[in-house]
C-alpha cells in the first residue's frame, strides 16, 4: 500500500523529516509516534501528496507520487485518501451535507445524498446533515470530519493528531471509529500522534526521531 | 455543490461586505444607465424633430434660440421676417421644400402654431379623427393636446398670446378644433396646428393700428410677417452657399440644426461628462470594495482552501473559485444597477411628465447597456484577480502545520 524509500524533506536548511525505508500493507493500522517536530505531519503530507519530498521515492496505492503531475496529483488524493486533521477544518457556513458534497465535488465524485446519509449514520450524525458545524458539539463535530474523510472510500485514511484536546473516554470513541471506519471501507489507516492514549491501541508503530 | 454554488455561499455567508459590494457596483452601473437613456433619448428624440429640417430661417438673434423656438418649441422666437422674404427662400435654387411657420400663441402652454399643411405631413402625421384646418381659426391639436386638455373635435377656445400661457388671451377671437393628430412622437404632439393665416388674424387689430402708424399707404393691406421659415436642401451645395447667402441679407438669420444641436449637447455634455466621472469613481469603488472584501476574507478562509486542496481541489480551482466569487458580485450588480437605472429613468420620465416633457422613459433599452455589463464584470474580475492568486498559491502543508 505505502512504500517509502530514501525519504527525506527539508525546509530551507532544516531538515523536517528523514526516513530511509517504511512499508505499509493494505488494510494495516499504523500509529506514526515522535514528539513534535519529529517530522509526523509532513509524513502524512508527503504520503497524501500534499508534498513533494526534497529526496526519496514514495508510492502510495500503486502510483508512483513523482510521476505524476501538479493536477493527476490532485485528482489522485481526492479519489484516493480521506484526511481527518487536528482542527477538523469543516466550512464552517456550510451544512454537513454540503461538506460531505463538497468532499465529493472536489474528488470528481458523483454527488450522491443517499452515500452521504448512509456515511452520517454510520457514524452516528444522520440527524445533523442540515445542521451547520458551529451548532454541532465537539464529538459531533469530529464524527462529521470523520464522514468527510471516508464518504469518498478512501483506500487510504489519514489521521493528524486526531485525539488532541479530547479526554480520555472522546480520545478512545475518536481512536475506535477512525479504527471501525478504516475497516469498513477496507481502508489502510495511519494516525500520526503524540498521545500515548492512542499508541496503546497500535500494533503497528512507526517511531521517527 | 459546484463552484458557483460554492461561490454563492462565500458570499452569503459575509453579507455586509457583499452588500457593500453590490450597492457600490449596482449605484455605478446604475448611474450610467441613466446617463445614456437619458442623454440618447433626448438626443434621439431631437433628432427626430430635427429630420428632414436643414436650415432654419427667421430673424436675427441667438442661432441656438432660433433652433429651439422654430424646431423644438421651447424657446421664445426672436422675432418675425416679412412674408415676402420667407416666400422668396421657397424659390431659390437649392431648395426644395420651405415650410413658413407663424409662432406666438399658446393655449394652456402648449403652442398655437400656424403652418401650413406640409408641415404635419413633414413628420408623417396622421389623423386621429376630424380633418385638417381649411380655414382661419380651425385648428388641429397634436396627441398630447388633446390627451391632457381632454379637448375633442368641435371644441372652442381662445388663444392667449406668448408662448407661457400667462398672457392676455384674445378673447375675440376664439378657435375651432376641426380634428385630432395621432401620437407621433415628435413635437407635433404638443402643438396646436392651425392655418398661418389664423395667426394673423388674431394679431390683426395690433399689426392693423402699428402698421397704420407706420405706413399709411398700406394701411388696407398690413405686411404679413411669418416668425420662421424651415428649409429643406434639394442638394447637400446649398449648405455651402444657402447659409452664408441669407445671413447677409439685414433681416434674416440662418441657423443649421445639426450645427446648433451639436453645440447644445457640448454644453449639456459637460454636466454628463461630471456624472459619468462620477459614475466612474462609484465604479472604482466597487470594485476596492469586491478586492477588499475578498482578499480580508482570505485570512480567515486559508484553513478551508488548504482543505479543499486536501480533498482534492486543484490550485486552478481555488483560482476559480475565488475569481467566480469576483464574477458573480460583478454579475449581481450589474444586473441590480441596470435595473436601477432603468427604474430612475421611468421615475424621472414620470416627474417630467407632470412638466408637460415626456422625454424620458425607462422602457427603452440603450445598446451600449451590454458594454455597461461586461464592464462591470471586467471590474469584478481584475479585483478578484490577486485575491485568486492568493489562492491558488495556498500552502496546504504549511498552513495546516499551523493547527
Amino acid at each position: 500500500m505505502i512504500s517509502v524509500r530514501g525519504l527525506a524533506h527539508r525546509y530551507g536548511d532544516a531538515e523536517a523529516l528523514r526516513l530511509p525505508q517504511w512499508t505499509v500493507a493494505q488494510g494495516e493500522r499504523w500509529a506514526v509516534l515522535g514528539a513534535s517536530g519529529s517530522g509526523k505531519t509532513t509524513l502524512l503530507h508527503v504520503i497524501a501528496g500534499l508534498v513533494r519530498p526534497t529526496e526519496g521515492e514514495v508510492e502510495v496505492s500503486g502510483e508512483k507520487l513523482r510521476k505524476l503531475d501538479d493536477a493527476r496529483l490532485d485528482r489522485w488524493r481526492g479519489a484516493t485518501v480521506g484526511i481527518v486533521l487536528q482542527a477538523l477544518h469543516l466550512v464552517r457556513h456550510l451544512s454537513v451535507r454540503d461538506n460531505l458534497r463538497l468532499a465529493q465535488y472536489l474528488a470528481h465524485l458523483p454527488q450522491d445524498d443517499l452515500r452521504i446519509q448512509d456515511t452520517l449514520a454510520a457514524l452516528g450524525v444522520a440527524g445533523k446533515a442540515a445542521r451547520r458545524p458551529p451548532e454541532l458539539s465537539q464529538g459531533e463535530r469530529q464524527r462529521v470530519a470523520i464522514a468527510r474523510a471516508v464518504v469518498n472510500r478512501p483506500k487510504l485514511l489519514l489521521a493528524d493528531e486526531p485525539t488532541a484536546n479530547l479526554d480520555d473516554a472522546a480520545a478512545a470513541l475518536a481512536v475506535d471509529l477512525l479504527t471501525e471506519q478504516a475497516a469498513r471501507h477496507g481502508a489502510t489507516l495511519v494516525v500520526a500522534t503524540h498521545d500515548v492514549r492512542v499508541k496503546a491501541k497500535f500494533r503497528e508503530r512507526l517511531e521517527l526521531a | 455543490m459546484n463552484l458557483a454554488s460554492l461561490s454563492a455561499s462565500y458570499l452569503r455567508a459575509r453579507p455586509l461586505h457583499t452588500a457593500l459590494s453590490l450597492i457600490l457596483l449596482s449605484l455605478g452601473v446604475a448611474t450610467i444607465v441613466l446617463l445614456l437613456l437619458v442623454v440618447g433619448q433626448l438626443e434621439e428624440r431631437m433628432q427626430r424633430d430635427a429630420r428632414g429640417i436643414d436650415l432654419v430661417v427667421g430673424a436675427k438673434g441667438s442661432p441656438m434660440q432660433l433652433i429651439l423656438s422654430g424646431i423644438y418649441h421651447l424657446d421664445a422666437p426672436t422675432g418675425n421676417v416679412p412674408l415676402a422674404a420667407a416666400q422668396s427662400l421657397g424659390k431659390e435654387r437649392f431648395v426644395k421644400k420651405a415650410m413658413p411657420l407663424a409662432l406666438g400663441d399658446s393655449w394652456k402652454g402648449y403652442r398655437i402654431v400656424g403652418a401650413g399643411h406640409d408641415y404635419p405631413n413633414h413628420y408623417g402625421a396622421t389623423l386621429a379623427a376630424g380633418r385638417l384646418w381649411e380655414k382661419p381659426m380651425e385648428v388641429v391639436l397634436g396627441a398630447e393636446v388633446a390627451q391632457r386638455t381632454g379637448a375633442g373635435v368641435d371644441a372652442k377656445f381662445a388663444g392667449a398670446h406668448g408662448i407661457s400661457g400667462e398672457g392676455d388671451e384674445h378673447r375675440e377671437a376664439p378657435y375651432t378644433v376641426v380634428g385630432i393628430l395621432k401620437e407621433t412622437g415628435s413635437v407635433l404632439d404638443r402643438l396646436v396646428l392651425t392655418g398661418i393665416e389664423s395667426v394673423w388674424h388674431v394679431h390683426e387689430p395690433h399689426q392693423g393700428s402699428r402698421v397704420a402708424g407706420d405706413q399709411k399707404d398700406k394701411a388696407a393691406e398690413p405686411d404679413r410677417e411669418v416668425t420662421v421659415v424651415l428649409l429643406q436642401y434639394a442638394s447637400p451645395l446649398a449648405a455651402a452657399t444657402l447659409p452664408r447667402q441669407i445671413n447677409s441679407r439685414s433681416e434674416l438669420q440662418a441657423a443649421s440644426p445639426a450645427v446648433e444641436t451639436a453645440r447644445l449637447f457640448r454644453i449639456v455634455g459637460v454636466g454628463a461628462e461630471a456624472l459619468r466621472a462620477f459614475a466612474i469613481v462609484l465604479m472604482v469603488a466597487a470594485g476596492l470594495s469586491v478586492f477588499i472584501a475578498l482578499y480580508t476574507a482570505l485570512e480567515e478562509r486559508r484553513y478551508d482552501l488548504a482543505v479543499m486542496r486536501t480533498l482534492g481541489a486543484s490550485p486552478r480551482r481555488l483560482f476559480g473559485l475565488l475569481l467566480l466569487e469576483g464574477l458573480v458580485l460583478a454579475l449581481l450588480g450589474a444586473l441590480i444597477g441596470l435595473a436601477l437605472g432603468h427604474l430612475f429613468a421611468a421615475l424621472l420620465g414620470v416627474w417630467l411628465q407632470g412638466h408637460q416633457q415626456h422625454a424620458v422613459t425607462g422602457l427603452a433599452w440603450r445598446p451600449e447597456e451590454p458594454w455597461l455589463a461586461a464592464a462591470a464584470l471586467g471590474v469584478g474580475a481584475v479585483a478578484a484577480l490577486l485575491p485568486a492568486w492568493r489562492a491558488y498559491r495556498t500552502d496546504v502543508s504549511g498552513t495546516l502545520a499551523q493547527g
